[in-house]
């Protein structure tokens, strides 16, 4: 109950804050751009022109979708503090890991709202646009907004961390951007820069595997692109698909933990913090 | 006495600054406890103690039977508290703030939105709180304190923000809310009003607790001098009447008034001798050591027995 109530408020001020406006119209209009410049290279002969959508879709995600949930959710409880909200919130009856998962489910709620829009509008523009989708695209185009929203639950677990941690704004920020730089681009440079290195030397599959899954974008990244036979063979990465011996359900899992783990580690410092 | 609030031997402290140190007492239902110091000498954490928000290095608090430090919470419903300070979310109108707050009180949204009315936000309402002077959020911040018919008022400086007619409104709310037997804590600065409003006074200094009692109480305890001023007709300049006891402290005050200490005993003999047969007296005035000179008086005795 008390869950549900900091929820609502919290999807109301994001709607009031423009939030939800912002993110929906940013997320649709590059979904919208990607599908209709994408196409170009296919032409109009590209009869599966969504699952081209897909490999470009969830490429962008991969910047995005992180960005957007860490620059609502980086401020979420340090913010709170500091504008001297949560001393009074706090002295109501309710515990304080209620408050933590009621704004998580509320962030979520307005990052899904915004994620299934925009990319449902580009499905939605190239069905009426006359392109045939086959039932099998379609199935890995819900996954990818399904797993979009995943990846966004895990970089808002991830910031309400830093956000319980820290004790201003300005580091909470700060520390937000560099795990978004090591997590998003960083880490993808170094490994590949240690496959080239090392020549297949000393790194097994499976130690390339838990090093992917040590990155939940990778994950994700591994999830859209060689999830679906239809879609990988569109990402370059057909090759990769029959090599990687990582299953679906091992990519979910991953991303499922590495939303839960930090998600109860900021109830963990949060419940711990003294204001 | 049924204590609604009780702190034994509590101490805090902050890495190695002692913010509270070795405080008890107990407060009771319908009582209205002020509780004065300086910055910085515990008010704030004492409050902070008692909502849980900060946990105790030692020592036991009990609010409404929870244990606040243990992350007990389900007295809270009874409980009201205005922060020092207080903000709310710029982005939702008075309105949305108040029903927010009612709902995690589980209180009816339309009775906490008639006490926007009653401390003047009624026509302010509809507006975002970002939008709101510093005296209106605090007329907010005392109608969220006062949802849902608290048993236990915890109020940091309630009245700074406040004009002089909303202020009486205020005291008026917390004298009914006591006589229904809610307790009000209230930390403040303005001393001479809470003079004739609280029951009882804590002081205290560099967390610690230098005095608790009536206001009565205390003045005994001070034995600070009471003024007796007097209006004697027919007196020179820099005179003293002649019937003044010898080595009564006494001055001249503005042209013909005559001011004398008075030591609680002595009070009588002194205005016998004023009132005696033959004196010029036209007028007496008793001034009792103000809560502001009581004040002053417990702090200078705590800083001189450290």
């Amino acid at each position: 109950m008390n869950v549900a109530i900091i929820a609502g408020k919290e999807i109301h001020q994001a709607i009031r804050n423009r939030w939800v406006l912002a993110a929906t119209l940013l997320l649709s209009a590059l979904a919208l751009s990607l599908t209709f410049l994408g196409s170009a290279p296919t032409g109009t002969v590209g009869v599966r022109a969504l699952d081209v959508v897909i490999v470009s879709l969830s490429s962008l995600t991969i910047f995005l979708i992180p960005l957007i949930a860490l620059l609502i959710s980086h401020d979420a409880i340090v913010g709170d503090m500091e504008r001297g909200t949560m001393v009074l919130l706090l002295s109501y009856p309710v515990a304080r890991w209620q408050v933590l998962f009621g704004k998580f489910l509320g962030h979520l709620a307005v990052l899904a709202f915004a994620t299934c829009l925009g990319y449902g509008l580009a499905a939605a523009a190239l069905v009426t646009s006359g392109s045939r989708v086959e039932s099998d695209s379609l199935t890995a185009f819900v996954a990818m907004i399904g797993s979009s929203v995943l990846l966004g639950a895990v970089f808002v677990a991830i910031g309400y961390l830093v956000s319980a941690m820290v004790h201003d704004r300005g580091t909470a920020a700060g520390i937000s951007i560099g795990l978004w730089l090591l997590l998003v681009l960083i880490y993808d440079m170094a490994l590949l820069g240690l496959l080239a290195l090392d020549q297949g030397r000393n790194i097994s599959a499976s130690a390339l595997n838990a090093m992917l899954l040590l990155n939940p974008t990778d994950a994700y990244r591994l999830f859209n692109l060689t999830g679906f036979a239809n879609v990988s063979t569109f990402a370059g990465m057909a090759g990769l698909a029959h090599s990687a011996s990582l299953s679906i359900e091992a990519l979910l899992l991953a991303l499922t933990l590495w939303t839960i783990v930090p998600l109860g580690l900021a109830a963990l410092a949060f419940s711990r913090r003294e204001l | 006495m049924n204590a609604t609030i009780s702190i034994s031997n509590v101490t805090k402290h902050y890495g190695r600054i002692a913010a509270v140190t070795d405080v008890s007492f107990e407060l009771g239902a319908g009582e209205t406890v002020a509780l004065i110091g300086h910055n910085g000498a515990g008010k704030t954490t004492l409050m902070k103690l008692m909502l849980g928000l900060i946990r105790a290095t030692g020592g036991s608090i009990a609010v409404l039977g929870d244990n606040p430090a243990a992350g007990e919470f389900s007295g809270r419903r009874h409980l009201g508290y205005l922060p020092e300070n207080v903000s709310f979310d710029a982005a939702l109108t008075g309105r949305e703030t108040q029903t927010f707050y009612a709902r995690l009180k589980r209180e009816p949204a339309a009775k906490a939105l008639e006490l926007l009315d009653a401390v003047g936000l009624g026509a302010a309402a509809g507006r975002r709180v970002g939008t709101y002077s510093k005296g209106m959020r605090q007329r907010l911040g005392l109608a969220q304190a006062l949802i849902g018919r608290p048993r236990v008022l915890l109020l940091d400086e309630p009245t700074t923000g406040l004009d002089p007619e909303l202020r009486q409104t205020f005291y008026e709310v917390i004298q009914r809310l006591a006589s229904d037997g809610t307790t009000v804590l209230l930390s403040s600065h303005a001393l001479t009003e809470l003079e004739e409003r609280a029951g009882r006074v804590i002081i205290m200094n560099h967390g610690i607790k230098v005095a608790d009692g009536s206001i009565e109480t205390l003045r005994n305890i001070a034995r600070l001098p009471t003024r007796i001023r007097l209006k004697v007709a027919d007196l020179a300049p820099g005179e003293l009447p002649a019937w003044l006891p010898t080595g009564a402290p006494s001055r001249r005050l503005n042209g013909h008034i005559v001011e004398i200490d008075a030591a609680p005993e002595r009070k009588i003999e002194f205005l016998r001798c004023a009132t005696a047969a033959g004196t010029t007296l036209e007028d007496v005035d008793l001034v009792p050591p103000s809560l502001d000179e009581l004040y002053a008086h417990f702090l200078r005795q705590a800083e001189k027995t450290p």
